[in-house]
């Protein structure tokens, strides 16, 4: 590996950017392709499926037989509201190697003792939210029922792009949050890309169960779902 | 590959920055049951210095040697490890699998 191509590699890696390295192993030839130049490779639909898998392998092209070295961030999941539900689905997301961090200013719920292994901040989102590095492979509940507090996050959300967004709540509570965020400024095609109500339809009814069907959801946004460059990514 | 695998590409980096002489190998195809996945990465030095891993130890002192040679070469080198291979390599897996390593010169 050319240590020009090591070294992009390697800063692409610290921005949190997704990067493929594309090796003819018998030839030696090696290129980098960064997240946002996918679109325009003439590999791309083979590029986003391994991409979207988050897998390295090896991949018969029209430009012969290469070894794809896929670099995705890790995924985190930013919760606000240090709830019921929360306390089954950051352990859920641990499991599946997300980095998790609950996010509620009101201190009684946000106790290290309601959640031993997660960061929780208790502070309001325009304090807690900025220092996270939200981004595109963040994915983004919120929890607290609250719109003093989940609709600040859900902004921040949108603007971070991140590859998930759910909020709780029924139709009901969700149409006038849609009155709220609109008067925010937030777009209709924004508003659509927040789910809810929040997670699949699975039937669930105990906090748990609705963990589940909430990172079932998340699961299928970061694999089925195209990849796409953002605004930071294209810049 | 997780983000937060152990960082061997920003060694690969900082060593070959200090001058010295860099291979990296990595896992690019596995059969049956292999103890590290595809992507797995082992840096190596001109002196047999090294870092992360390919097999969880089977395979590394052959991958080091090899590593070597290509380091003095510049030429890319695709080593397969497997029970059948004792012959060709005399390691090989405990495990029963098959692993492909694609050892290339960095700088």
């Amino acid at each position: 590996m050319k240590l020009d191509i090591l070294q992009a590699l390697n800063a692409e890696r610290a921005a949190r950017r997704a990067v493929i390295v594309i090796t003819d192993v018998e030839s030696g030839a090696q290129r980098l392709v960064k997240a946002a130049e996918i679109a325009a490779d003439p590999l791309h639909d083979t590029l986003e499926k391994r991409l979207r898998m988050g897998k390295s392998g090896m991949e018969d092209t029209a430009q012969g037989r290469v070894f794809l070295t896929v670099h995705v961030p890790s995924p985190k999941l930013v919760i606000t509201g240090a709830v019921h539900i929360s306390q089954a689905l950051a352990p859920i997301a641990q499991i599946l190697g997300y980095d998790v961090t609950i996010v509620d200013p009101r201190t009684a719920f946000a106790s290290s003792e309601r959640f031993p292994d997660v960061t929780v901040i208790a502070e309001w989102p325009d304090v807690a939210l900025p220092p996270l590095n939200v981004d595109r492979y963040t994915a983004f509940v919120a929890c607290t029922h609250d719109p003093k507090i989940d609709d600040p996050a859900l902004l921040h959300a949108l603007q971070r792009d991140c590859f998930y967004i759910g909020a709780l709540g029924s139709r009901k509570t969700h149409g006038k949050r849609n009155e709220r965020l609109k008067a925010a400024g937030v777009s209709d095609a924004d508003f659509a890309r927040i789910h809810a109500p929040i997670g699949l339809d699975i039937g669930a009814i105990s906090p748990a169960e609705i963990a589940v069907s909430i990172m079932g959801e998340i699961v299928q946004s970061l694999r089925q779902k195209p990849a796409r460059a953002t605004k930071a990514e294209a810049a | 590959m997780l983000g937060r695998d152990e960082d061997i590409l920003k060694a690969a980096e900082d060593w070959s920055k200090a001058g010295r002489g860099v291979a990296l190998a990595t896992v690019v195809e596995t059969w049956g049951s292999a103890p590290r996945p595809v992507g797995s990465n082992l840096v190596i030095d001109s002196d047999g210095n090294f870092l992360g891993s390919v097999s969880g130890g089977c395979v590394e002192g052959a991958v080091v040697t090899e590593a070597i040679d290509v380091i003095d070469s510049g030429k890319p080198k695709v080593l397969e490890f497997g029970v059948a291979d004792e012959t060709a390599w005399q390691v090989g897996l405990s495990c029963g699998g098959t692993i492909r390593v694609y050892v290339e010169k960095v700088g």
